[in-house]
């Protein structure tokens, strides 16, 4: 599985590093950073928080 | 053996919560209930981009309504009243259809309803957020070029829909009966911070001073506003009203119920509020151990939250397995001009407040809140991570001044 982020609606508030910090980044320049772009199957459930928690409905999971 | 949950409530939590029943494994059907029409939508961007711009409601819809669950939505529908005995609810549609509903589980998730100033319904230019038609109408009243907007209460919706006026380069009033706006939310030294940024982007702040009466015109058969009186003696000319004084629980359809109300339905430690009844959202008061307080949470997150686990309790009830206590650190955010304010935890006004991370000047900063030696909030403007990243330590119950140290060293 691949993660996307739509950086256009994305406004940096850290929630899916807070859920998945294995995978999302938000650093001191405010901006948010993929970590792992491909991460393993025993991230999925995180990732799949992640994207229901994000408020600006900015991630999503592409199946590769 | 299957059975029939209803879900009474199509927003944040209600969606999440029917989400969670059917995701996780309840087989029969899963009715939902919702008078509003345009159910199932996002609220947080009624008073920010859906209100700044020119959005469709269809961009607005809830990341947890994209799935097809075989959920039976029936938009149109309100719940009249509830027999806990027979699990039955009352629900009549907007056609006039009476119906009874029998269920098995049922999840309350009806939330809250902004509070209006009295005398106000139907009086032109004067607007409440809290719906897409209200959004949608107050937008309708900005395009037309207002030369001024008054908004009634400075806390975070009122903040919000200032600075998405200010954005679109009207001319706003913002007036606070407190001298202080947010006080009971973020303390008095925090809430002046907030007060600070709408000064910094020409906002006429008025603290301290209340609405005596709107003054109205009458044309063509409408009755209009065009100024509010204030209880300073003062009058502010205004062709749109926004009233942003809070919100009141959706919970006059159980009055008699046997359900235990009180500003909410009191539910237990795991959003129980009987057997089978589940409450989730912005109308659940519930005891928080963590913080030895009993809350309900008008959060965003908190409402994804408590949707899941209000269907998780609903699950263990139904296997006989062992309830979970429903305790998170409670998340926020609001957004306002270029700041992100972000909240974790739970202050109070009386907590010590200690900026321990940038400058208050620059509106940049980190301040921590504690309560007898613990920490209870983390308060962040534009610092996303830290807010995130402390919120964990509000979890581990860390000490105060230990907390300090950390975030001081981040
Ligand atoms: C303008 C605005 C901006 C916000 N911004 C933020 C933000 O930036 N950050 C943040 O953390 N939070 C924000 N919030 C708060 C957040 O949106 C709420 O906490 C959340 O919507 C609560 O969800 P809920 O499902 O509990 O209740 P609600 O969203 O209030 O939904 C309750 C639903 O129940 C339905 N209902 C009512 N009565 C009945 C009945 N008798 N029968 C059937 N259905 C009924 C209603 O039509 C409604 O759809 C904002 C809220 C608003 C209004
Ligand atoms: S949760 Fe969403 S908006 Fe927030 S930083 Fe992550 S991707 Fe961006």
């Amino acid at each position: 599985m691949r993660v996307v982020v739509d950086f256009d609606l994305c406004e940096s508030n850290a929630v899916c590093m807070g859920i998945a910090p294995e995978i999302f980044e938000v650093r001191d320049d405010d901006f948010l950073y993929i970590l792992d772009e491909n991460p393993s199957e025993s991230l999925r459930a995180k990732l799949e928080e992640s994207v229901q928690r994000c408020p600006k409905q900015a991630i999503s999971i592409a199946e590769d | 053996m299957t059975s029939t949950a209803v879900v009474v409530g199509a927003s944040l939590a209600g969606t999440n919560a029917a989400r969670t029943l059917r995701l996780e494994g309840h087989e029969g059907e899963i009715i939902v209930l919702d008078p509003d029409l345009r159910a199932q939508y996002d609220r947080p961007p009624l008073s920010k981009e859906f209100l700044a711009g020119n959005l469709d409601p269809e961009r607005i819809m809830l990341q947890a309504a994209k799935e097809d669950l075989g959920l039976d939505v029936r938009l149109g529908t309100r719940a009249t009243a509830l027999d806990l005995i027979e699990r039955r609810l009352s629900t009549q549609h907007l056609d006039g259809t009476l119906e009874f509903l029998h269920y098995d589980c049922l999840v309350i998730a009806t939330g809250a309803s902004a509070r209006r100033l009295p005398d106000t319904a139907g009086v032109a230019g004067v607007h409440v957020v809290r719906t897409v038609d209200d959004s949608l109408s107050l937008r309708a009243d900005l395009e037309a070029g207002p030369r001024r907007v008054v908004v009634i209460g400075a806390g975070f919706i009122g903040g919000e829909v200032a600075a998405t006026c200010r954005g679109r380069g009207l001319e706003v009033t913002l007036v606070e009966a407190m001298p202080v706006p947010l006080e009971r939310a973020l303390g008095a030294a925090m809430g002046e911070v907030c007060a600070r940024v709408h000064i910094d982007h020409g906002v006429d702040v008025r603290l301290g001073t209340g609405v005596e009466r709107l003054e109205t015109t009458h044309a063509d058969g409408h009755e209009r506003v065009v100024g509010v009186h204030l209880t300073d003696g003062t009058f502010v000319e205004a062709d749109v009203v926004v009233v942003g004084i809070g919100v009141t629980v959706n919970t006059g359809w159980l009055e008699g119920s046997g359900l235990t109300l009180d500003d909410g339905i009191v539910c237990d430690d795991t959003l129980l509020a009987a057997p089978g009844v589940v409450a989730a959202g912005d109308i659940a008061r519930y005891h928080s151990r963590r913080f030895d307080r009993s809350f309900r949470i008008e959060h965003w997150e908190h409402a994804i939250a408590g949707g899941e686990a209000a269907a998780r309790r609903l699950l263990a009830e139904q296997r006989g397995e062992a309830p979970t206590v429903f305790d998170p650190v409670p998340w926020f955010w609001s957004d306002q001009y270029d700041r992100k304010i972000q909240l974790s935890g739970r202050p109070e006004a009386t907590d010590i407040a200690r900026v321990v991370h940038g400058s208050v000047d620059e509106f940049r900063f980190v301040t921590m809140y504690g309560r007898e030696g613990r920490l209870v909030g983390v308060l962040g403007m534009n610092r996303p991570r830290h807010v995130i990243q402390l919120r964990g330590l509000i979890e581990e119950g860390a000490s105060f001044d230990d907390a300090c140290a950390r975030a001081e060293s981040m």
